[in-house]
């Protein structure tokens, strides 16, 4: 009955007084064995991530501390067990790796002593053997050339390299659990792909038990063997993968499954007879850094070449690519955030990028955009009316009017006539991003830019933040150019889709043929690596209703 | 406000600073009603010690030192608030210009504010007043010349950062002009830290000011507490009192000011600010 290497019974976790909740955990119970993977599901605030570093000891008491359960492993209860007994296991038997691998491994040590320090603490073993026990992980994780990695320091690798640097660090002496905190959220869709079929295998070449903590019910579909869903510190739902992501009992986790974008596009309106508003032609932007005044090496990057795209009325244009692709830099260069060295932007018949700052200033207002992050894309100092009235007043409306705007704005992006006294910081992620869309909408523009709009918001918000969106598109007849990384979120929302990669686009068309028919290998890759992708949500219609 | 006060309270040496500092203040305020003479005049005769007729006694040429004290009260808050209003525009539209515009304008800029840095500041001040006349308004000049390049490169540092930030941009986006966006909407966004550098730099500017009248710099007319301990140091070995008690009072108020920019920093700049 038995075979948990790992049980957590009733845990609570204490928060300080003055948080928004008492408990970070409330009586919660999980059972991990051997050979699986424990996928730990919650929005953010949910407790996972706290109940993950109770298991390793890493609460940061005294503020947040564990106060009642049991966390039983080797028949020791973690919770009691000495500190001195607490390093014993930490890193040896149980060990765990992170979200931000740049910032998880120390800077100024190479990889090769950062992973040797692990053997050294734990084992007296010669150091000839450390090497080779080192090189020989270093290809289990698909390092290439171990011998390199081994004397880099954390910058000179990328991002996927460092976590499978850490992952390596945290399997090197075969402990009997690993903890996955949200290991792949940092990383770009296709590293991550690679990054879950590496943690898959490795789990069962090592008989190491998973548990691995997530947000993201794609990547659930992709590895878990059983799920447990977390809110408010509370344990909602736990099962086998297949029957909580295919008929999940609990209402949250039917409302979180709900709010995962399909991977199947959404059928739309065609719009090819729609008037084009907006023309881009080929622009291109190289960023140069490094040359000083002394000369030096410059080191150059094309984040926009020879770009072409013509945006009509009513349209979604989705600009999708991984990091670093120049998908924001197009965005930036059409509203001249970021001056391009060459090509048009045609808005109607105007050129804008030959006008002059002054003379652009009137057009502006025909172009606006909306930012990824709700929490830095909002003046903290203003009300949240002033924010949303001052668009109209530089334009030149009076503050009156503005301000009358301002409020039929608010309503119209779903926040009460309450919030138009307060300030940005009393507001959640998702109404932060309303109030950034009624600024945009304010000055009643023709073309509103989403850049990652929903990038750094929770599924059930993201969800909702997209069907305000798009609803505004179509009542306002608004074209909307999207940036995303998120190939599910750009299915919901876009006609046709781009492909970046390199500051180029590789492959442009139809949402329906980009996703049914890609051509482009890149793209192809792109698709191939979206988690969970042949995973079908279940619609809520589907689910018998109770 | 009154979570700033509540903040502020909580460092007890900022409150025992802003205690002598208010003493200050009202000394300086009333010193006109409280010694309506000029405070070179003559009032009796030459070192008498103090704590007798006159309570800080009297100097080298029998005028009362405690006119003096009060009357230098006046001229170093004088001096050190306008030759720190004086450092502080400059030094913020410097800066803030410089790291709005970013490029060429923080090239020029910067390289000014660097030619500024690079010569000693308190050798530059004696420079500046020997050319001009010394008189009040040079000394408030020299002073506000030698220290407003930090608060350029502090508030070049602000801007910079906020520049980038998305609220700067959807500003942009919006057509706000630039001057605008730099004085109603960056500006206050990184005003604590230059309202802080400000008060500790009205202490520095009192210390320069304080060198300059000892060195006999100051204006002549003017009674200051640099001026007192100048003209007492002949005298340490027989009249202490001529050089102590002007310098105590510099002390005090130097300590008071600093006291009051740290309350003010740990007031300002919590690590997790409510407005």
């Amino acid at each position: 009955m038995n075979d948990f290497i790992l049980e957590i019974q009733n845990l609570r976790v204490d928060l300080p007084q003055g948080a928004d909740r008492a408990h970070a955990v409330v009586d919660f119970s999980l059972g991990l064995r051997r050979n699986e993977i424990l996928c730990v599901v919650g929005e953010s605030g949910s407790g996972k991530s706290i109940m993950a570093k109770a298991i390793m000891g890493l609460l940061p008491e005294p503020h947040v501390r564990a106060s009642a359960g049991r966390i039983l492993f080797d028949n020791e209860d973690l919770l009691q067990v000495s500190q001195g007994k607490l390093r014993q296991i930490r890193g040896n038997r149980i060990s765990m790796i992170f979200q931000e691998p740049m910032t998880a491994l120390n800077p100024v040590m190479t990889i090769g002593d950062q992973v040797e320090e692990v053997i050294f603490t734990h084992q007296d073993i010669p150091r000839v053997q450390r090497i080779q026990r080192m090189i020989d992980l270093l290809k289990d994780v698909r390092l290439p050339d171990p011998e390199r990695i081994l004397s880099s320091y954390p910058h000179q690798l990328s991002g996927g390299q460092r976590q499978r640097a850490m992952i390596a660090m945290a399997l090197i002496l075969e402990p009997a659990i690993l903890i996955a905190d949200e290991p792949t959220t940092a990383l770009d869709v296709t590293t991550q792909a690679q990054i879950l079929t590496l943690i898959r295998d490795l789990e069962k070449e090592h008989n190491t038990g998973v548990l691995f903590i997530t947000h993201d019910f794609g990547v659930v579909a992709e590895i878990a063997d059983r799920v447990a869903v977390m809110q408010h510190g509370h344990l909602v739902e736990f099962g086998e993968a297949k029957q909580v992501l295919n008929d999940p009992q609990h209402p949250y986790t039917r409302s979180l499954i709900a709010a995962v974008p399909s991977i199947t596009p959404k059928r739309r309106k065609p719009i090819q007879d729609h008037p084009v508003v907006l023309t881009v032609q080929n622009l291109n932007k190289t960023f140069r850094s490094g040359a000083g005044l002394f000369g030096g090496s410059a080191h150059d990057v094309q984040a926009a070449k020879e770009v072409n795209f013509v945006i009509r009325r009513g349209e979604t244009l989705g600009i999708v690519g991984e990091s670093g692709s120049g998908k924001s830099t197009v965005a930036r260069c059409l509203v001249r955030l970021i001056e391009a060295d060459s090509g048009e932007v045609n808005l109607g018949d105007v050129e804008l990028r030959s006008l002059s700052r002054r003379q652009l200033r009137p057009y502006r207002k025909r172009i606006q955009m909306v930012f990824q992050d709700p929490y830095g894309s909002l003046n903290p100092r203003r009300k949240v009316a002033e924010l949303i009235a001052e668009g109209p007043m530089v334009h030149g409306m009076g503050r009156k009017d503005a301000l009358d705007r301002a409020n039929e704005l608010l309503e119209l992006v779903g926040l009460d006539a309450h919030s138009r006294e307060r300030y940005p910081h009393e507001f959640s992620g998702g109404q932060r991003q309303r109030i950034g869309i009624a600024r945009a909408l304010a000055l009643e523009p023709e073309i509103l830019i989403a850049d990652e709009p929903v990038s750094a918001l929770d599924v059930s918000v993201q969800a909702q933040i997209l069907h305000l969106l798009s609803d505004i598109r179509d009542r306002m007849h608004l074209s909307l150019l999207f940036i995303t990384h998120d190939l599910r979120v750009a299915a919901q929302v876009c006609d046709n889709i781009a492909v970046m990669l390199n500051g180029e686009i590789v492959e442009h068309g139809s949402t329906k043929e980009i996703f049914l028919n890609p051509q482009n290998a890149y793209t192809q890759e792109l698709l191939q690596a979206v988690p969970g992708k042949s995973w079908i949500a279940p619609q809520p219609q589907d689910l018998p209703s109770n | 406000m009154q979570g700033f006060w509540r903040r502020f309270r909580r460092n007890r040496a900022a409150v025992f600073g802003l205690f002598i500092l208010v003493g200050v203040v009202g000394l300086a305020l009333i010193a006109p009603f409280l010694y309506s003479q000029s405070p070179f005049r003559v009032v009796s005769k030459p070192f008498l010690p103090p704590f007798g007729e006159y309570i800080f006694g009297t100097d080298v040429l029998g005028r009362d030192v405690s006119a003096g004290i009060a009357h230098g009260a006046r001229t170093s808050l004088l001096i050190g608030i306008l030759a720190t209003v004086m450092a502080v525009v400059v030094g913020t539209l410097v800066g803030g210009f410089a790291g709005y515009y970013g490029g060429l304008t923080d090239d020029i800029l910067m390289r000014i504010t660097e030619f500024f840095q690079t010569i000693p500041s308190f050798i530059f001040a004696i420079v500046l007043v020997a050319i001009l006349k010394p008189s009040i308004e040079s000394i408030i000049i020299a002073v506000g010349a030698v220290t407003w390049p930090p608060i350029a490169r502090l508030v070049r540092g602000e801007f910079m950062t906020m520049r980038n930030r998305e609220f700067v941009q959807a500003y942009l986006c919006m057509g706000m002009g630039d001057l605008r966006i730099i004085f109603r909407q960056i500006l206050p966004n990184s005003i604590s830290p230059i309202i802080v550098t400000g008060s500790l730099m009205v202490a520095t500017a009192i210390l320069i000011e304080s060198a300059l009248s000892f060195l006999g710099l100051g204006d002549p007319n003017i009674m200051s507490w640099g001026f007192m301990v100048g003209a007492g140091r002949t005298f340490l070995r027989s009249a202490w009192w001529l050089c102590a008690i002007p310098g105590i009072a510099i002390l005090l108020t130097v300590l008071a000011i600093n006291l009051v920019g740290e309350g003010l920093n740990d007031a300002l700049n919590p690590r997790l600010r409510h407005l």
